[in-house]
C-alpha cells in the first residue's frame, strides 16, 4: 500500500483495526460495521472509518465530530461513485481527512482532489507501475477547468468574468 | 458559430499533451490495457475489428468550412481518404494508428475541435436540432445551451466515471428533430404561455439499445440560469445510484424505470435544492457571452419569393425534384436551409470522401456563410442559402456527386457501420442499406411512397436508431447466420414511439423483398395523402403482418 497526497508520497500513520483494538492505537481506521463501537477521535487519538461508496452521507454525518478521517472505497478504476460521495460528505460538513482507497490511476488524482479528497491509498500493484512522478505530472496536466464550486482555483467561467470586469474598469 | 477563446484553446491544447502522455504510459506498461481503456475511450479512440477508430466531436452538429477542410486533410494524411458521419452528429475515421492519434488531435485543436468524450462512460458530445438557429418554428437557437453543456461536461472531475455513457440532446421547437426523447437527457427550450418567460423542459431516461425507452418529463419548466445546477443534480443522483452490477442495466433509463419517475424526480429535486442556484447569474452571463457567437448572419433583404428560383424549377424537373426533398423553411425571407443527402443510391450512408469535403467547404463558403451542419440522419445541411442561389448550388453539388434528391425518402436510410467495421456488431448493416437503396432507386416510386424512414442497426446497441425507424431493421446473429428483425411504427419525432416487431428474423437476401411487401401494403391501404407512419399508426402493425407472412410464403414457394 502506498499513500499519496498533493505533495507526494507520505507515510501512513493509520492502521486498520477493529473497534476494540482502535482504543489502544494512536491512529486507526475501523470498518464501517464497527463505526458505532469505535472510540471517538480526540487530542491524543485519531480515528477513521472506511466506508463503501454506496453509503448514504446522512448515515455517517452524526459521527463527523468523532472522526478524523473517512476512507472511501473505489472497488475498481471505473467506479466513480466515490467522487460524488466525497462531494456530499464535504457538503454535509465533514472537515477531517478524506481518503480514496483503491486502484485509481494518476489521471484521476486531480479529479479526486477537486471532489474533496485529500489523499489516495493505492494497492501495491498499481503503485509499482505508476511511480510518484507520474502522479505529479498527471496532477498538473490540466491547469484550467470549466466547473465551478470544486476544490480548486478559479474556474474558466470565473476567470472570464474577472476579465470582463477588468475590461469595464479600464 | 462558437469560436474558442484563450481558455477553450488552452484546454484542448493541454488535453492533447495529456493524451500524448497517456499513450506513452500505456506503451511503457505503466498503465494496463484495462486502465488505459477508459482514457482512450474518453478521447474517442475505439479498438475496432480491423483497426483503431477515432471519433471526432462535432458539438451540436455545427461545423465551419475551415473545420471541414481540416477533416479532409486528416482523412488524406492519416486515414484512407474518407470519413463517416454518425447518428450522433460525429465524424469517424476508421483507420488511424495509435501513435499518430496525438498528432491528429493537435491538427483538430488548430481548428477548435477535439475528440473529448465521444466515447466512454461519461457525458458524450451534445447533439442538437440540425436546423438550430435557422428553423422558422424554433423559440430560439438552442446551440448556446449546447455549448454551455459541452463546456460544463468537459473533463468533469465528478462525472467522468459514470455507470454508463450519458447522451444529451438540445432543441427549441415543438417539432423534435434531435430525437430528444431517445436521449438520457433531452433539454427543450420552452416559453410559458401565461408569462412568456423562457425556460427549459427536461426529459430524462430515454434511450435505445437493448431496452428501448422513451424519455419522460422530469421537469416541465426550469427557469433560465438554473440549467447547470439541475443537470448537476441529475448527474449526481445517477452517478451515486445508477446500477453498476450489470452493464446492460446501467443507463439512467433503467434507474428511472426501476425506482419510478416520481421517486427519481424527488431525489433530483432534493439534490437540486442542496446544490442551490447561487450561480444563476453566472450562468446567464456565460450564456449571453456564448450566444453572441451565434448572432444572426448578415442576411440580405430579399423577397420571400424568388423569381429566378421558380423559373429554374419550371425549366428543370430534376432540379425541382431535388428542391422538393431538400429544402427546409428558413426564418429569414428569401433564404432556405438545404439538406444535402449523403445517401446516393447504393452508397454507404454517411460516408464522405476528402475531395467531397473540400468541395463542400468551398460551396459552404460561397453560399452559406461558411457554415454547415451534420444531421443525426447522417446527412449535411447548408443552413443559410439564398433561394436565388439554389439552382447554381445544385449544379455545384452535382459535380461532387452530392446532389442526391432523396432526403427524407425511403432511400435516405440511417445505418450504423455494422459488421464491416464495428467490433460490437452481430451482422452487416451497410450492405443491407445499399440493397434497399438500389431496389427503390426509381425517383418516381420514391416520391409516390413519400416520407419514410428506414433505420438499420447491426446489433442490439442500436446506433442505427432502428427502434425509432418507421421501418426498423436489426441485424442479429443466429446459429452463425445473419438474421434481420423488422419492426414497424417507430417514430423519432415529438411523437416518439418504439417500433413493434413484425415477425421472425429474415436472412440478408430476404430483407429488401420484405421491405417491398410492407411498402406495397402501405400503398394499397393508405388514405389519400396519408404518410407511411400515419397509416401504420391508424391500422396497427397487424395489418402489415398478414401481408408480410403471406408474401413470405409466396416467395418461399
Amino acid at each position: 500500500m502506498k499513500l499519496l497526497d498533493g505533495a507526494g508520497v507520505r507515510a501512513d500513520d493509520y492502521e486498520r483495526a477493529d473497534a476494540a483494538r482502535a482504543q489502544a492505537l494512536p491512529a486507526a481506521i475501523v470498518p464501517y460495521a464497527e463505526l458505532a463501537a469505535a472510540p471517538p477521535a480526540d487530542g491524543r487519538r485519531r480515528v477513521g472509518v472506511e466506508v463503501p461508496n454506496t453509503v448514504a452521507p446522512d448515515q455517517i454525518a452524526p459521527f463527523f465530530g468523532r472522526l478524523s478521517l473517512i476512507a472511501v472505497g473505489f472497488p475498481t478504476t471505473g467506479d466513480g461513485r466515490g467522487f460524488s460521495l466525497a462531494r456530499r460528505l464535504r457538503r454535509a460538513g465533514f472537515r477531517g481527512v478524506l481518503r480514496a482507497v483503491g486502484p485509481l490511476i494518476a489521471d484521476q488524482f486531480p479529479y479526486a482532489l477537486a471532489c474533496g479528497f485529500d489523499e489516495i491509498e493505492l494497492p501495491d500493484s498499481s503503485a509499482q507501475r505508476q511511480p510518484p512522478t507520474q502522479w505529479k505530472r498527471a496532477g498538473a496536466a490540466m491547469t484550467l477547468w470549466y466547473q465551478q464550486g470544486y476544490a480548486r482555483p478559479a474556474s474558466i467561467l470565473e476567470q472570464r468574468r474577472l476579465a470582463r470586469q477588468g475590461g469595464q474598469n479600464v | 458559430m462558437y469560436r474558442y477563446d484563450e481558455f477553450d484553446e488552452r484546454v484542448v491544447r493541454e488535453r492533447v499533451a495529456q493524451f500524448r502522455d497517456q499513450v506513452a504510459r500505456r506503451l511503457s506498461g505503466s498503465l494496463t490495457e484495462d486502465e488505459f481503456r477508459p482514457l482512450r475511450l474518453q478521447n474517442g479512440l475505439y479498438l475496432q475489428l480491423h483497426s483503431y477508430m477515432l471519433r471526432i466531436a462535432i458539438p451540436y452538429g455545427s461545423l465551419t468550412a475551415r473545420q471541414l477542410r481540416q477533416l479532409a486533410l486528416i482523412a488524406d494524411k492519416y486515414d484512407r481518404g474518407y470519413g463517416h458521419f454518425t447518428t450522433r452528429q460525429n465524424l469517424q475515421f476508421n483507420w488511424p494508428k495509435l501513435r499518430e492519434v496525438p498528432d491528429i488531435l493537435s491538427l483538430l485543436a488548430d481548428v477548435d475541435m477535439h475528440c473529448i468524450q465521444t466515447s466512454g462512460n461519461c457525458i458524450r458530445n451534445v447533439t442538437a436540432d440540425q436546423f438550430a438557429g435557422v428553423a422558422a418554428d424554433e423559440i430560439e437557437d438552442p446551440r448556446p445551451i449546447g455549448e454551455l453543456l459541452r463546456q460544463w461536461s468537459s473533463l468533469h472531475p465528478e462525472f467522468s466515471f459514470l455507470p454508463r455513457k450519458f447522451k444529451i440532446a438540445v432543441g427549441a421547437s415543438e417539432n423534435d428533430r434531435a430525437v430528444l426523447k431517445a436521449h438520457d437527457l433531452g433539454v427543450r427550450v420552452v416559453r410559458r404561455a401565461d408569462s412568456g418567460e423562457l425556460g427549459y423542459e427536461i426529459h430524462v431516461g430515454g434511450g435505445l439499445g437493448r431496452t428501448p425507452m422513451i424519455g419522460k418529463i422530469v421537469r416541465d419548466f426550469l427557469p433560465r440560469g438554473q440549467l447547470l445546477a439541475y443537470v448537476e443534480a441529475i448527474m449526481r443522483v445517477y452517478n451515486a445510484e445508477g446500477r453498476r452490477d450489470n452493464k446492460f442495466k446501467a443507463r439512467i433509463k433503467i434507474l428511472v424505470h426501476e425506482i419510478g419517475l416520481d421517486a427519481f424526480r424527488d431525489r433530483v429535486e432534493r439534490e437540486f435544492a442542496a446544490v442551490g442556484v447561487a450561480a444563476a447569474q453566472d450562468e446567464n452571463e456565460e450564456l449571453t457571452r456564448i450566444a453572441a457567437c451565434f448572432a444572426p448572419k448578415p442576411y440580405a433583404r430579399l423577397l420571400a419569393r424568388s423569381d429566378s428560383f421558380e423559373a429554374a424549377k419550371a425549366l428543370n424537373p430534376a432540379f425541382a425534384d431535388w428542391t422538393e426533398s431538400s429544402l427546409h423553411p428558413h426564418h429569414v425571407e428569401g433564404y432556405a436551409a438545404v439538406t444535402v443527402s449523403l445517401k446516393p443510391i447504393g452508397g454507404v450512408p454517411g460516408d464522405m470522401t476528402s475531395d467531397q469535403m473540400r468541395a463542400f467547404a468551398d460551396i459552404a463558403e460561397r453560399y452559406s456563410f461558411g457554415e454547415l451542419r451534420v444531421t443525426h440522419a447522417q446527412n449535411l445541411v447548408l443552413p443559410h442559402v439564398k433561394k436565388d442561389d439554389l439552382f447554381a448550388l445544385w449544379r455545384m453539388l452535382a459535380k461532387s456527386d452530392l446532389a442526391a434528391d432523396n432526403a427524407g425518402l425511403i432511400t435516405d436510410i440511417i445505418s450504423c457501420p455494422g459488421l464491416d467495421y464495428c467490433a460490437l456488431a452481430t451482422a452487416r448493416s451497410i450492405p443491407i442499406a445499399q440493397a434497399i437503396s438500389t431496389r427503390f432507386a426509381d425517383r418516381g416510386r420514391q416520391r409516390d411512397i413519400g416520407p419514410l424512414q428506414i433505420k438499420i442497426s447491426g446489433c442490439i446497441n442500436a446506433c442505427g436508431h432502428h427502434h425509432v425507424g418507421h421501418i426498423g431493421i436489426l441485424g442479429l446473429e443466429k446459429r452463425g447466420q445473419e438474421s434481420y428483425q423488422i419492426t414497424l411504427g417507430g417514430d423519432a419525432s415529438e411523437n416518439a414511439a418504439i417500433g413493434e416487431l413484425l415477425g421472425p428474423g429474415l436472412g440478408a437476401d430476404d430483407v429488401p423483398p420484405a421491405i417491398e411487401r410492407i411498402v406495397d401494403t402501405y400503398l394499397e391501404l393508405r388514405n389519400e395523402g396519408e404518410t407511411f407512419i400515419d397509416t401504420v399508426k391508424r391500422l396497427g402493425v397487424g395489418a402489415f403482418k398478414t401481408a408480410f407472412f403471406v408474401g413470405e410464403r409466396n416467395e418461399a414457394a
